[in-house]
Parts: structure tokens; C-alpha cells; sequence
């Protein structure tokens, strides 16, 4: 394994955590402050879309998804003087892998302690990869209520999509290959905020 | 995470840490049963098969519920309407429901063992709902989530077990369960009804309800079993009611609340008076809630491992 100190968070894709490989090369592609930058103007992007937070609830999808969720909830409250319900959806339930994986995912709570039914719901996760997660989520969605719309909100969008899935609000379009991968770092869990592209050396060395 | 063994047949051996697994994984279910829509789909595409050789009301409805819940296909078998009246062996009454497909068996019988020699014929995830006297692991389990539910942990609490011990697999499993996860378990009742050597399960015995109150936090109630009790092990169920019945007489000496549980049906004011089973200390009708969930989390973890786990 590789020095990485500027890495206290495990790796992930698409919200499974993956060893970290010693062929990836890491660049910065948000820093701290563009990271503060993008929530801003997402929630502004939110508020317009939606003509204000009258209607809004917001849905983040765990682990990074949820603190993202919690972030721009605050900046939407911040900018609309009015609290806006922020409640937490755990997907496993309705992961389309789940018995063909060889970790058995620890099941979490779903925490949606409002009633979902005509309300405007801006869906939130980190990262938008092949859509799978998306689905999983609007399905578990529709079990709980009935909402009036949902829109989806990622901080990245990293292309690859295997269905047809397509982001309303996108903090970031970043162009990826398969082997490359995303890392979201959020201060609550990992101690930093910012966004890492990491690309596989051989990949690094062609371009 | 998953559990270590792909059945659940008891809790006599079963690590804290898989215990931990089931009570947390049951947490979340626990909020889908809140939910106006109160079904998943994580067991979409499995058939469960509920083998009751034993009459039992809770317990199938519970499971039933719980598999509907997560989205699973159901059937429910009861010895009467089967082929066992017609002198068919559990082996081969399993063997062929099996060979009609199917991934789960949750059975209930009067032989204690055969949870076990079921998980040995077929190739089913199989969970004990029950198998005489012998271990009842989902009972035991929802119990210990409705104490952690209330008290935080089960770490340190003491819990009384009371009445009919010799023949009560809740009695058992709740043992195996709560000194694996720390609980201190003291049993009481007749000494006909308690197993000699008992303490050796690492529970402390009572034979007078009085001495056992002031040292718990928590009183298991067991249902004095007619159907178990042709041989004459104490003389009448008022004598019984009079020695080892919970009132709230009884209770209140302890000056202080004292939480009770009981695994149901209720013999009302035969071992526990029926204001306290409806009082403010009550968790009864919680043990049933919590029941469904714990349910669900042992179908889930079982339905959806890939089965490496061991046995």
C-alpha cells in the first residue's frame, strides 16, 4: 500500500468500498472551499427550480448522500429563513445485488419522519455512476409515500449510466473512465471536504 | 456482515456478535412496521414454507407476516389438513415440499431436534419456531430486543424467569441468549418444575417468588402449559396461582417498577394477575410488535446471505 496521508477515508465507487489499489494515481478535482462553493449554489438552484422550500422535503441517500442531504438543507433554511424536513433513506432493501454479494450489506434505518405525499422530494446522493443506486432509492421512495415529484441531486456526475437515469441538480460533471474512481471526503465522516478523481497509472501515462 | 451459521435453530452457542446482527438488522425493520406501506422487497422471488406440526396462533401469524413483508411467497402447512395424519415422515413430508423448490423452512414441532434434523435433510435455510421443550431462538430474540428497546442494553440487567422451566424452550433459549449478552437470569418456580442442575446454565435458583422480586429488573412470565402438565407437577392451579402466580401485591414490594414480560397466550390471574398484564410495566403487546421485526431481520439475514457461512 502507498503513503496516502492526505487520504484518511477509505475508497469508494458507487457506494461500495473498495481496497485502495497502489496503481491509482489521486488528483483534487474540488477543494474545501469549492466544495462550500458547489453546496451553495446547488441549494440556490434548488430554491429556484422549486419557487422557494414551500413544498420541499429532502431525502439524502446514506452514508454521503445523508450529510450532503444535511448540508444544503441548511443553506436552503439559511437562505429561505424556514426549515426544511431532511430525512435519510438506507437502500439495501432494494439493492438489485443483494444476494450475489459475498459481503452481506449491514442493513440501517430509513429515517423519513414526514409524510412524503404531494411534496416536492429533491433526492441526494454523491455520486451518480450507473443509476442503480437511483433506482433502488425511487423505488423505496414510492413504498414509503406518494410525492408530488423528485427530483435527483448529486454533488458528481461521473457519466457510465446503465439506466435511464439522468440528474436534475449536478454540483459537478467530471469525465471518467470504468477504472477510474470517484472519492467524496465530507468533514463529518472523513475529516476534510473535497472531491478526488483517482485514475489507474497506466491510463495517466497515454494521456 | 452475516450471520455464521445459515439456520436459525437455537441460541445455545450463538455469538454475541450475531445476536447483535439480528437485534440491529431488526431496528431497521422495525421502522418499515411503522410505515403506511409495510412491505420490502429483499426476499422478492423466495418461498418460505411454514411447517407447524404444533398448534400455535402467534407465532405462524408473526411469521407469516414477516415473510409477506419482505415481499416473500408464502406457504403455510398445518398437520391436521396433511399428510402426517396420513403417517408420513418429517423427513419425507420436507423432502418433497422441497422438491417443489422452495428456500425457507420455518418449522415448529413437538420433537425437540428436529429444527436440527430438518437442517440436515434439506438444503432450505431453516429456522426453529419451536421444537418441544427444547429451544425456541425467535422468542428469545424478540424478547432481548423489547429489554434493549427499553433499558439500552442488556448488559448487566437481571431478569427473572418465572413458572414452568422444566418445559419451556422460551425458558431455555432466553438463557442461552441473555448470559451470552450479559443479563444476569435467575429462574423460580416449583421445584418439580425446575431441571435439576440447572445452574450450571449459569442462572441463579428461586423456589419463593418473594426472595426472587427484590434481585430483578425484569420478570419473565412463562404460561403454565395444560397441554405439558398430565403428570400431576404441583396440585392445583390456584395452589399454583397462590405460590408462584405474579400480582401486583407480589410486585409491589419491590418499591420500585419491575418490568413484565410474558411469551403469550396468557393464563390470566392463573401465573399473572391480569392488571398487571395490562399495567404500565407491561411490554406484552411491545414483545408482539417486536416480534414481526426480529422475524424479519432473521428471514432477511438468512434469505439474502450467499451462504458461505459455515454449517
Amino acid at each position: 500500500m502507498i503513503e496516502t496521508p492526505d487520504a484518511p477515508f477509505p475508497l469508494r465507487i458507487g457506494g461500495i468500498f473498495v481496497l485502495e489499489d497502489e496503481t491509482l494515481r489521486k488528483k483534487k478535482i474540488i477543494d474545501s472551499a469549492g466544495f462550500q462553493r458547489t453546496v451553495n449554489r446547488l441549494a440556490h438552484e434548488v430554491l429556484e427550480k422549486n419557487k422557494g422550500s414551500g413544498n420541499l422535503v429532502i431525502v439524502g441517500i446514506r452514508t454521503r448522500g445523508d450529510y450532503l442531504a444535511r448540508r444544503i438543507a441548511a443553506k436552503v433554511e439559511e437562505i429561505e429563513k424556514d426549515a426544511v424536513p431532511v430525512g435519510t433513506l438506507d437502500i439495501t432493501m432494494y439493492r438489485d445485488d443483494l444476494r450475489g454479494r459475498l459481503d452481506q450489506p449491514r442493513l440501517q434505518r430509513t429515517d423519513i419522519l414526514f409524510d412524503l405525499a404531494s411534496k416536492n422530494v429533491v433526492l441526494i446522493d454523491d455520486v451518480l455512476y450507473t443509476g442503480r443506486t437511483v433506482r433502488a432509492a425511487l423505488n423505496a421512495l414510492m413504498d414509503i409515500g406518494r410525492p408530488a415529484g423528485i427530483e435527483l441531486l448529486v454533488l458528481i456526475d461521473r457519466g457510465h449510466r446503465e439506466l435511464p437515469i439522468k440528474a436534475d441538480f449536478v454540483g459537478k460533471s467530471v469525465p471518467t473512465g470504468r477504472q477510474d474512481q470517484i472519492q467524496v471526503a465530507m468533514s463529518e465522516v472523513d475529516g476534510e471536504d473535497g472531491v478526488y478523481l483517482l485514475t489507474p497509472d497506466e491510463e495517466e501515462r497515454k494521456t | 456482515m452475516s450471520l455464521q451459521s445459515r439456520h436459525l435453530l437455537g441460541l445455545d452457542g450463538m455469538p454475541q456478535a450475531d445476536i447483535n446482527l439480528i437485534l440491529d438488522t431488526a431496528a431497521s425493520f422495525k421502522e418499515v412496521l411503522e410505515r403506511p406501506i409495510k412491505k420490502v422487497p429483499p426476499l422478492q422471488g423466495k418461498t418460505v414454507v411454514n411447517l407447524f406440526f404444533e398448534s400455535s396462533t402467534r407465532t405462524r401469524i408473526s411469521f407469516e407476516l414477516a415473510e409477506r413483508r419482505l415481499s416473500a411467497d408464502v406457504v403455510s402447512f398445518a398437520t391436521a389438513a396433511s399428510s402426517v395424519s396420513k403417517g408420513e415422515t418429517l423427513k419425507d413430508t420436507a423432502r418433497n415440499i422441497e422438491a417443489m423448490k422452495i428456500d425457507m423452512v420455518v418449522i415448529r414441532h413437538a420433537a425437540p431436534g428436529a429444527a436440527h434434523f430438518l437442517s440436515r435433510v434439506v438444503a432450505s435455510n431453516v429456522i426453529n419456531a419451536g421444537d418441544g421443550a427444547h429451544e425456541h431462538p425467535t422468542q428469545a430474540l424478540l424478547d432481548m430486543y423489547t429489554l434493549r428497546e427499553k433499558f439500552g442494553k442488556l448488559e448487566g440487567l437481571r431478569v427473572g424467569i418465572v413458572g414452568d422451566i422444566l418445559h419451556s424452550r422460551v425458558a431455555r433459549s432466553n438463557i442461552f441468549g441473555l448470559t451470552t449478552m450479559g443479563a444476569r437470569v435467575a429462574v423460580c418456580g416449583p421445584a418439580t418444575l425446575i431441571p435439576r442442575e440447572i445452574e450450571r446454565m449459569n442462572v441463579e435458583v428461586f423456589h419463593r417468588l418473594e426472595d426472587l422480586i427484590p434481585r430483578v429488573d425484569v420478570l419473565n412470565v412463562l404460561r403454565i402449559q395444560s397441554e405439558r402438565q398430565q403428570s400431576g407437577l404441583f396440585p392445583s392451579l390456584r395452589e399454583y396461582h397462590r405460590y408462584f402466580g405474579v400480582t401486583k401485591e407480589k410486585v409491589e414490594r419491590a418499591l420500585r417498577p419491575i418490568t413484565i414480560m410474558h411469551p403469550g397466550p396468557i393464563n390470566r390471574d392463573v401465573e399473572l394477575s391480569a392488571d398487571l398484564a395490562d399495567g404500565e410495566h407491561s411490554v406484552i403487546l411491545q414483545q408482539v410488535t417486536n416480534g414481526v421485526a426480529v422475524r424479519m431481520a432473521a428471514l432477511y439475514l438468512l434469505g439474502t446471505s450467499n451462504g458461505e457461512g459455515g454449517i
